[in-house]
């Protein structure tokens, strides 16, 4: 009794904004649809949704055709970007609405509304009007109302985009809570997300996403350690994974006149031209390390990310801290070359530290 | 490219009421020339009632702006030589780009050539070359705004630019390399640059000197690295950092050491004069650490849960009531149960009535 879909595809216009998608989510899980903007993620969703009709594909659910389904009988919530809510109402009535709209008696909407507006954190919210909560308040009043309809299927997608760090914080943690205490063993919940870290907090089975297309799927820990392409590299990380044209040759690894020894987990690399990836954050300042030039310093969070510059090679690291430095500043950087992947000339894992391959 | 001085500035929208409420509490700072601030804070804070001040939109209840030591309290907008950027796009319509960008120029009477240089050299920078003779309301959103931003550049004798959350309608990738533009252009120009924003990633990047504002308040102003280290409140130290930081109720048991849940943390604080009975100690994440040999400030902590981020783990630990979180590298094994966390005295921050000491 799974939501299966087989190669959806849908082709408005001359580019596929889903091409041949498949999946099998079973009840009980998380699902985590990850990719850049325009990946085909919010169109993924809205398929499921029955908002969009794809142009061939199938879609069942508990083994009945779903496409053949109207949406208001798909008994699907879905929570959007925007935070969606009835600005005349305030926020009991909100959360109460599609129960109302079913006609449920009111000492239950009553009970199930206040244990939804609980699960949220807004006990105590419910005479407020829409217009005096924070955003992320706002966002929590859509949760709400979606968790009361009691659906089969919650897709929420990417709902804490429009927050700022702060609030996404406190919320991204908040949901995992909800979807870990709150839903039955009877639903699906399909997440969709650009932000790699958010799919590692929510630690479910993961579809890495790119044009249309279906990349990857695995836990949240198997891609980010065995991304299968250079593209799953990239959007499975933030900052994304570093890739460099590299050379191997007489057991040495060469990029940007940089000799590095190989390290035993690429002995099996066997063209000598490859793409060595390597994290923002296995590399670090040290003295005796290479020289670049750092291009900007950012800071996100706690981090301080470095943008350097080394001839044609441009690279991002991570450090753990606050830290300034200016445009233009040297700055002397070494590899943790244990913790480095090469991706073969078509962009395919050939050897990870983790021990994947797919070459 | 003035110094800005702002000198027991206060703003009141009802000055005359013997009880004012403050939109702006009273204040002093110096903006050096040349140098990069942020305003940061939530919304409803105070930070646009502060722009506008420096700008001459609202005239302040009490106290007096300097530009280079020069008063100019009285003066309207359009006198004080600044140029502002707005969150919106504001361009002429009917000008092509290169006219909009030449505009402030043009109205100062500068020389052709001049002109020329000018825009050329801001259009190279902010990649409009290619549309310089298109009518400017044929362009994208963000394209629109780097025309506003370009206007406020174009000139090179403005004492500073003002600028009110401009990258909001900018795209990711154009925002990372506008950053990197704005930051170039204050380092090579000297301009001293004003900044309006809610987004912490975007003060913390883009500024030299960062102005923390809570409710109509300046709560701190310093480097990232200082409001990241020493917060001067709780408020900052849960505002600026993600994780926000931790802070732990405590009792004061000695001149340095504190007491958390009966657990004695000494910090390199001296707190012999403290009063309240409210105080916090407040450490930052990245600096606790699973214990090694050391013998003292040690938490016994029971684990809740490890989460695996990819670039590190975060442990979430409970002391009693009280929950603790730690950023481990991800090599770093937990045990599932007991452990003793590490709190480095010199990384601690304690808070008397939630104000540093």
């Amino acid at each position: 009794m799974n939501l299966v879909a087989e190669n959806l595809s849908y082709k408005p216009d001359d580019q596929f904004h889903l091409n041949k998608v498949s999946f099998n989510f079973n009840k009980g899980n998380i699902y985590t649809i990850l990719g850049r903007t325009l990946s085909g993620k919010t169109t993924l969703l809205k398929t499921i949704a029955g908002l969009l009709t794809p142009d061939s594909g199938s879609i069942h659910f508990e083994d009945k055709d779903f496409l053949k389904i109207p949406v208001w009988k798909r008994n699907i919530a879905m929570v959007y970007q925007q935070f969606i809510n009835y600005p005349h109402l305030n926020v009991f009535d909100n959360v109460a609405f599609p129960l109302k709209q079913r006609k449920v008696d009111n000492q239950e909407i009553n009970d199930v509304v206040l244990k939804s507006l609980k699960s949220v954190g807004l006990e105590g919210y419910e005479n407020r009007k829409i217009q005096e909560l924070s955003g992320g308040q706002q966002q929590r009043v859509s949760l709400a109302r979606s968790l009361v309809k009691n659906a089969k299927i919650l897709l929420l997608d990417e709902p804490l985009v429009n927050l700022d760090y702060k609030l996404r914080e406190q919320l991204r943690e908040e949901f995992k809570n909800i979807f870990s205490q709150g839903l039955s063993e009877e639903s699906i919940v399909v997440f969709s997300t650009t932000d790699p870290r958010e799919a590692m907090e929510l630690n479910g089975e993961v579809i890495a996403i790119d044009e249309g297309k279906v990349l990857q799927v695995g836990s949240a820990k198997e891609i980010f350690e065995n991304p299968k392409t250079l593209k799953v590299a990239e959007i499975s990380n933030d900052p994304p994974m570093n890739i460099l044209k590299a050379t191997i040759e007489s057991n040495k690894i060469n990029f940007e006149g940089i000799d590095i020894k190989i390290p035993h987990h690429l002995y099996n690399v066997k063209h000598k031209n490859f793409n060595l990836g390597i994290r923002a954050s296995d590399i670090e300042l040290n003295d005796n390390g290479f020289e670049f030039e750092v291009e900007l310093a950012e800071i996100s969070g706690s981090e301080t990310l470095l943008h350097l510059k080394r001839g044609d090679t441009k690279i991002i690291t991570s450090i753990e801290e606050v830290m300034n430095f200016k445009i233009h500043d040297k700055v002397k950087i070494n590899f943790n070359i244990d913790k480095v992947y090469a991706f073969d000339e078509r962009g395919i894992l050939a050897s990870s530290p983790f021990g994947g391959s797919y070459v | 490219m003035s110094k800005i001085d702002l000198k027991n500035i206060s703003h009141s929208y009802n000055p005359n009421d013997p009880n004012p409420t403050y939109a702006l509490n009273p204040f002093s700072m110096t903006w050096e020339n040349g140098k990069r601030y942020a305003i940061l804070g939530p919304s409803g804070c105070g930070k646009t009632t502060m722009l506008n001040i420096v700008s001459g939109l609202v005239r302040p209840s009490a106290g007096n702006i300097l530009f280079d030591d020069k008063d100019v309290t009285n003066f309207k907008t359009e006198s004080r030589n600044i140029a502002q950027v707005f969150q919106f796009p504001v361009i002429y319509n009917t000008m092509t780009v290169y006219e909009n960008l030449a505009f402030p120029l043009k109205c100062r009477d500068f020389l052709k050539d001049k002109i020329e240089e000018r825009v050329n050299s801001v259009a190279d920078t902010l990649n409009l070359k290619s549309f310089l003779n298109s009518p400017a309301r044929k362009l994208t959103a963000d394209q629109k705004q780097l025309i506003s931003l370009g206007r406020g550049l174009v000139r090179e004798d403005v004492a500073a630019v003002l600028m009110d959350e401009p990258l909001t309608v900018i795209d990711p990738d154009l925002k990372f390399r506008l950053r990197r533009k704005l930051k170039e252009i204050n380092e090579e120009f000297k301009t001293t640059l004003v900044y309006v924003t809610h987004d912490q990633n975007e003060a913390m990047t883009f500024a030299d000197n960062i102005i923390v504002m809570s409710e109509g308040e300046v709560v701190q102003a310093g480097t990232p690295k200082e409001l990241f280290e020493r917060p001067n409140t709780t408020f900052v130290g849960y505002f600026i950092g993600s994780p926000a930081m931790n802070l732990f109720e405590s009792e004061v048991s000695s001149n340095d050491g504190v007491k958390i849940n009966d657990t004695l943390v000494k910090t390199n604080t001296d707190l012999s004069s403290l009063k309240s009975k409210n105080i916090k100690l407040g450490i930052r994440s990245e600096f606790i650490k699973i214990a090694e040999n050391q013998k003292e400030n040690i938490l016994n902590v029971d684990v809740e849960k490890v989460e695996d981020l990819g670039n590190y783990k975060l442990l979430t630990a409970k002391m009693g009531n009280l929950t603790i979180k730690s950023k481990i590298s991800r090599e770093t094994e937990v045990p599932s149960h007991n452990v003793r966390l590490y709190i480095p005295a010199e990384k601690c921050c304690v808070y008397e009535d939630n104000k540093l000491i």
